[in-house]
């Protein structure tokens, strides 16, 4: 640009940029320096801005004993509830979702547009809209409680199959009629060339679908009822007690970064699909 | 766009269809289709006998105090989460943008709070401010702030509004940096070399070619508003103290409980499921056309 290039310039974004990042990482790094203090530093209000020594000892409890007062769940089984929720969801997902938009897109017979509408309209509507009704159906099928019951429902959404289409229309058409040459049959032809073609695409609605899962909240805190199948989402809310004196905060915090763990980590480390799957399901 | 080579046959792309045809009628048009119905039933205490009464149970949410009330909260807690949410990360994508050599990192850097789920977000802020213990709620008291968010309902709907946009920026920035992006060099530069200055060429070049993606986020941002900062209210304030922070989907979630007023819920639901569609029916139309110069 015109302006020189000062040293004021240059320097102003990054401060500025440094002060934003700090000011979003606060309450991550507050949350990480409670889990390493005693429940008497941080409940005095002493807690200062370093970590404490009880690192190791607060991990241990959350992980294996759980808390003392509200919840006696171990946070590493709540952990392994999540964990099956989010795979179960991301997995489920693309597996339907890859079949339907497959025959959408390779086959011509009747009511096809309309399965697509069908399938569509669903997009539209979060389940926290139609949240009883679904807990009811949930329930008369004898799914509370169980893994089914926490990921099937949350299956049910076109995002999958919206965004399998727009990727399979971009496929050129010569690969299939080279396909048919060759005298390969829809499976095959799915197998050896869709399906490979669609890694990338794959693996961008898997880390989204994976944290959507993993970060589900009102779903299962409706449909668990036994503090074994809960997730860990749910369970550090049932550790924040509104009498606070007898919150265990330094466990709640440790709980707190064993939960947004797993999904930064997915998010950081696989950045690209990340912004991949986001910019594209939100079209 | 149709494909030019094709497969013939039903049963087939019939198969392929049947597991998501049948998740979405059992887990989706059951459902929603039930909510509709229920919201037109009137049920006894017990829940054993139910009767048609039409358009009674919405007349009577209409009826309440209450409900005007969640829905002035609704509005103002997604007008403040979309406001700040949209100017913070604004502000920080154009500087991002300027400092084009850390402009990765900064990404990196920016966007994990996505992935944090709502109700955690909410736990990290609800700590902070904790009224006797948290660190940024001491600080507020040595400054004569008489902060309490458990008495307080203008300081619980602050609290809330942070948690939310906390989390809401890392995806705006996303979209804000890639907007920026994409505008052509040449136009600042033709600008620049009119004479315009900086602050002149963000307003009259970059923010008006950025209008298609503020519109796109300010629609995903009040759906956000609405539906996933469940998690958050309920974690940080439980739609309390006296339903300061009871936004509508919270109420539905709340009369709905224990079965107490299902009808009533319902029909909040089925308001609900006419918000989304036409929000979302904006959104499509909006993105399809795409705001041009």
């Amino acid at each position: 640009m015109v302006e020189k290039r000062t040293f004021l310039r240059y320097f102003v974004p990054h401060v500025v940029l440094m002060l934003g990042v700090l000011i979003v990482f606060l309450p991550v790094w507050l949350a990480i320096v409670a889990s390493t203090w005693d429940a008497a530093t941080i409940a005095n209000g002493q807690m200062g801005l370093l970590p404490g020594p009880d690192f190791f000892k607060n991990y241990h409890q959350a992980l294996f004993e759980g808390t003392k007062g509200s919840t006696r769940e171990p946070v590493g089984a709540m952990m392994f509830n999540s964990l099956v929720m989010a795979l179960t969801i991301a997995i489920g997902k693309i597996f339907i979702s890859i079949l339907s938009a497959f025959a959408i897109v390779y086959y011509r017979f009747p009511f096809r547009m309309a399965a697509f509408w069908v399938i569509f309209v669903t997009l539209m509507l979060p389940v926290e809209v139609r949240i009883y009704p679904t807990y009811k159906i949930v329930a008369d099928l004898g799914m509370l409680d169980t893994y089914q019951g926490l990921a099937i429902p949350l299956i049910a959404s076109a995002t999958g199959t919206l965004l399998f289409r727009q990727f399979f229309m971009t496929i050129p058409d010569e690969l299939l009629e080279a396909s048919k040459i060759d005298a390969a049959g829809p499976f095959r032809f799915f197998k050896d060339t869709v399906l490979p073609l669609s890694m990338t695409t794959i693996a961008a609605l898997f880390v989204i679908q994976f944290i959507y899962g993993w970060n589900q909240y009102l779903w299962p805190l409706l449909i668990t009822t036994k503090d074994s199948m809960q997730t860990i989402v749910i369970g550090i809310k049932k550790m924040i007690v509104t009498q606070d004196a007898l919150t265990e905060w330094q466990l709640a915090m440790t709980t707190a970064v064993l939960a947004l763990l797993p999904p930064v980590v997915v998010v950081i480390g696989m950045q690209r699909l990340f912004v991949k799957g986001l910019v594209e399901t939100e079209k | 766009m149709e494909k030019r080579a094709i497969y013939s046959g039903y049963t087939v792309p019939l198969m392929l269809l049947i597991p998501q045809l049948i998740i979405t009628i059992v887990f989706f048009y059951f459902p929603a289709g039930q909510a509709v119905w229920q919201s037109f039933q009137l049920e006894d205490a017990f829940g054993t006998v139910s009767q048609f009464v039409g358009f009674e149970n919405y007349r009577e949410l209409f009826k309440k105090p209450d409900y005007y009330k969640a829905m002035g909260t609704t509005a103002v807690f997604s007008g403040l989460v979309a406001f700040f949410s949209l100017s913070i990360s604004l502000f920080l994508a154009v500087q991002a943008n300027k400092a084009i050599k850390g402009a990765g990192i900064y990404k990196t850097l920016l966007i994990w709070p996505y992935a944090v789920a709502p109700a955690i977000a909410g736990v990290l802020w609800l700590f902070m401010f904790q009224p006797s213990m948290g660190v940024v709620a001491k600080f507020l008291k040595s400054m004569g702030m008489d902060w309490n968010p458990l008495l307080n309902g203008t300081h619980a709907m602050w609290l809330v509004v942070m948690a939310a946009t906390w989390k809401q920026i890392s995806y705006n920035f996303l979209f804000f940096l890639a907007g920026l992006q994409s505008i052509p060099h040449s136009l600042m530069e033709a600008s620049a070399i009119d004479g315009a200055r900086p602050f002149r060429r963000f307003w009259s070049i970059t923010f008006p070619l950025l209008s298609p993606t503020t519109f796109f986020l300010l629609v995903v941002n009040i759906t956000y508003v609405f539906f996933d900062t469940f998690g958050i209210i309920d974690a940080m304030t439980g739609g309390g103290p006296a339903k300061a922070t009871e936004t509508l989907v919270y109420k539905v979630f709340h009369d709905g409980k224990l079965g107490a007023d299902l009808g009533g819920s319902a029909a909040q639901s089925v308001i609900l499921m006419i918000m989304v569609i036409g929000l979302t029916a904006i959104q499509f139309k909006y993105i399809e056309r795409k705001v041009s110069y």
